[in-house]
């Protein structure tokens, strides 16, 4: 008996994706306006901080580490003040984004045992920007740390803010890179692939393919695999556009983070299946995807919100939302280069989640049209 | 193949509570065109998606080009060509790559792929539109090229759901002429219509009412028994007690 062929499935899907040029373009475009507007708009980067001293006994090494923050192109110190207590009002009325309280023994304690004080006060109103400045801050003092230090043991104590720890040269937008791609897999592979299964639902064109000898999964597999092509396109553009404008680096290894988002692609096409599957018409695919695909893509991730931000009841709820572990997995390998010795739990984490929904999505769609 | 193309036993099929096909049997022989007679809602539709192996019956069983179309639905999908109500040609590709894609799905070797198009396209007085876009054609050009596309890989039996519907007097005169040739070369070929003096091309055919086959035979025969001068008119008397159609229309899910 004659074998059915996938080969001019696969041609004819890829021939629907470049013949609808307007469509097309938008893709090939998307990601690149996307690097450009979270590098440039949306980044929590601080471009000034208006910066209130508390410094009761000013000696030399306070004075230098003043004139490090005010030379550091971010800080501008508006107030010299000399209590605590006046930070309160200033604060209040919104006049300062930042405080340093320096100890009163500041520079007698620098190079002894005992560690000198220093306390940095932020205005987290907008959490973001809040630690992203206490990160600032901790970035200046360290720089300053690391030069005295260099003469004795480590003299100072300041409160740690962890969260940026990996992102040392405190570019959010080195941060922002992993949850682009996963953002932007999620509307080409998803959305695309759930829009191009449905048309052929709502057209009729997937009769009579169910009709004809090719199996469910041949169709499916027919049907996505354009998507993955276009997925991989998509990501190298993100990945070279944020190397290229914003000096992204990418420490790990490139061929590991390429499999990963390849799997990360699976997963997205896997959702896009799913939601052909159980929905009817290209609109509801289009709608349910951007509900169900985008709204936890982008809050439920980390991508944007830390998720240790989120209210306790929510957290647990990230588990299953793919592209937190895609964003986790993407960061250790741009930001801190780490390999899969490292990640093996988060990748195994995304590999099981993806056979779970496509298992899912392969019943579904047998079911609804078998 | 020995015994009848499409052999039909006690086929039903239940949704919920309701009976859109009930119990039918009837059985086609190699070569014939059988027409499937009824209003909108009857159960056509229905019934021809249970035989192509779209939807499982819920009793009965039937058996297409000697396959059972449940148990061996794999074997039967093979042998049979389908053209549904709706379009089903890609509207973004032109027709020689429509072509392809169904040639291709059905397994045929480039060689024959190649063999086919251009029979196919010698038939339909279409070479010099090989390259053009399918979505550009007049729709009697589109019907006579999906009948064809259906026949791309010469079926022993094939499905015409409403094939004719919408389409010009004269288009549909040609139509029926390529369904001759199809059933001269040994094509079995059942075709729905609700359009009645289609039902006089037919070898045979059977009227469905609500679920059920009313009245079937040749036409002739049909004409006779019922003492009318045309299908159309048999069909007016088995349906009007019943107003099947209103009804089923509103509630039957498989004619989405």
């Amino acid at each position: 008996m004659m074998k059915p062929s996938l080969r001019g499935f696969i041609v004819k899907e890829t021939r629907h994706i470049l013949r609808d040029r307007q469509t097309l373009l938008i893709l090939l475009l998307l990601p690149l306006a996307q690097v450009l507007l979270f590098g440039y708009a949306l980044r929590t980067d601080i471009e000034q901080v208006r910066l209130a001293v508390v410094d009761p006994v000013p000696d030399a090494a306070s004075h230098e580490l003043r004139s490090r923050f005010a030379g550091s192109g971010v800080y501008e110190i508006v107030r010299n003040v000399p209590t605590t207590e006046a930070l309160t009002d200033l604060f209040e009325q919104g006049a300062i984004d930042q405080a340093v309280v320096f100890g009163p023994d500041f520079g007698s304690a620098l190079g002894r045992e005992k560690p000198a004080e220093l306390l940095i006060i932020t205005d987290a109103t907008d959490p973001n920007s809040g630690s992203t400045m206490q990160a600032y801050a901790r970035g200046v003092v360290e720089a300053f740390e690391r030069e005295v230090s260099a003469q004795g043991p480590r003299p100072l104590r300041i409160v740690p803010e962890l969260r940026m720890r990996f992102n040392p040269t405190l570019e959010s937008v080195n941060l922002f890179i992993p949850g682009l791609i996963a953002l932007v897999l999620t509307l080409v592979s998803a959305l695309m692939s759930a829009i191009s299964l449905s048309r052929e639902k709502e057209r009729g064109t997937m009769e009579v393919l169910l009709v004809s000898p090719l199996r469910p999964w041949q169709i499916i597999v027919g049907k996505v695999l354009p998507y993955l092509g276009l997925g991989l396109i998509n990501v190298v553009t993100v990945l070279l556009a944020a190397r290229i404008v914003f000096d992204v680096p990418i420490r790990g290894s490139v061929a590991l983070l390429l499999a990963e988002c390849l799997l990360f692609i699976v997963t997205s096409l896997a959702l896009g299946i799913l939601i052909a599957a159980i929905t009817s018409s290209q609109r509801t695919a289009m709608i349910g995807s951007l509900l169900a695909l985008m709204l936890p893509t982008t809050l439920l991730s980390g991508m944007i919100f830390p998720i240790s931000s989120l209210p306790g009841w929510l957290q647990p709820v990230t588990h299953t939302v793919p592209a937190k572990w895609f964003i986790l997995i993407a960061r250790g390998i741009m930001l801190r280069g780490v390999g899969l010795d490292y990640l093996w739990l988060e990748t195994t984490i995304l590999l099981a989640l993806t056979a779970a929904i496509l298992v899912f999505a392969i019943r579904a769609f047998d079911y609804r049209l078998g | 193949m020995s015994g009848p193309a499409i052999e039909v036993r006690e086929l039903t099929r239940r949704f919920g509570s309701f009976t859109a096909v009930d119990a039918i049997s009837f059985e086609v022989g190699a070569g014939e065109v059988f027409g499937f007679l009824g209003a909108n809602g009857a159960g056509k539709t229905t019934a021809i998606r249970m035989l192509i192996g779209l939807l499982a019956p819920t009793s009965g069983a039937a058996r297409v080009a000697g396959f059972d179309v449940t148990s061996e639905a794999e074997r039967v999908r093979q042998r049979i060509g389908y053209m549904s109500q709706r379009f089903s040609l890609y509207e973004d590709l032109t027709v020689r790559e429509n072509i392809w894609l169904y040639a291709g799905i059905y397994g045929l070797s480039d060689d024959q792929i190649q063999e086919r198009t251009d029979r196919l396209l010698e038939q339909l007085q279409m070479h010099g539109y090989r390259d053009v876009l399918v979505r550009t054609l007049p729709l009697g050009w589109r019907q006579k090229l999906a009948f064809s596309v259906a026949m791309v890989h010469e079926p022993e039996v094939v499905f015409l759901d409403e094939p004719t519907g919408g389409v010009d007097p004269i288009t549909r005169r040609q139509f029926w002429e390529m369904i001759y040739e199809a059933a001269a070369g040994g094509t079995t070929i059942l075709v729905t219509t609700h359009y009645m003096d289609e039902a006089e091309y037919c070898d045979r055919v059977s009227i469905m009412v609500d679920g059920r086959i009313a009245a079937g035979g040749t036409p002739e025969e049909l004409k006779h028994g019922f003492g009318a001068t045309s299908i159309d008119e048999v069909f007016v008397q088995l349906a009007r007690p019943t107003r099947a159609g209103d009804r089923e229309a509103a509630t039957d899910p498989s004619d989405r």
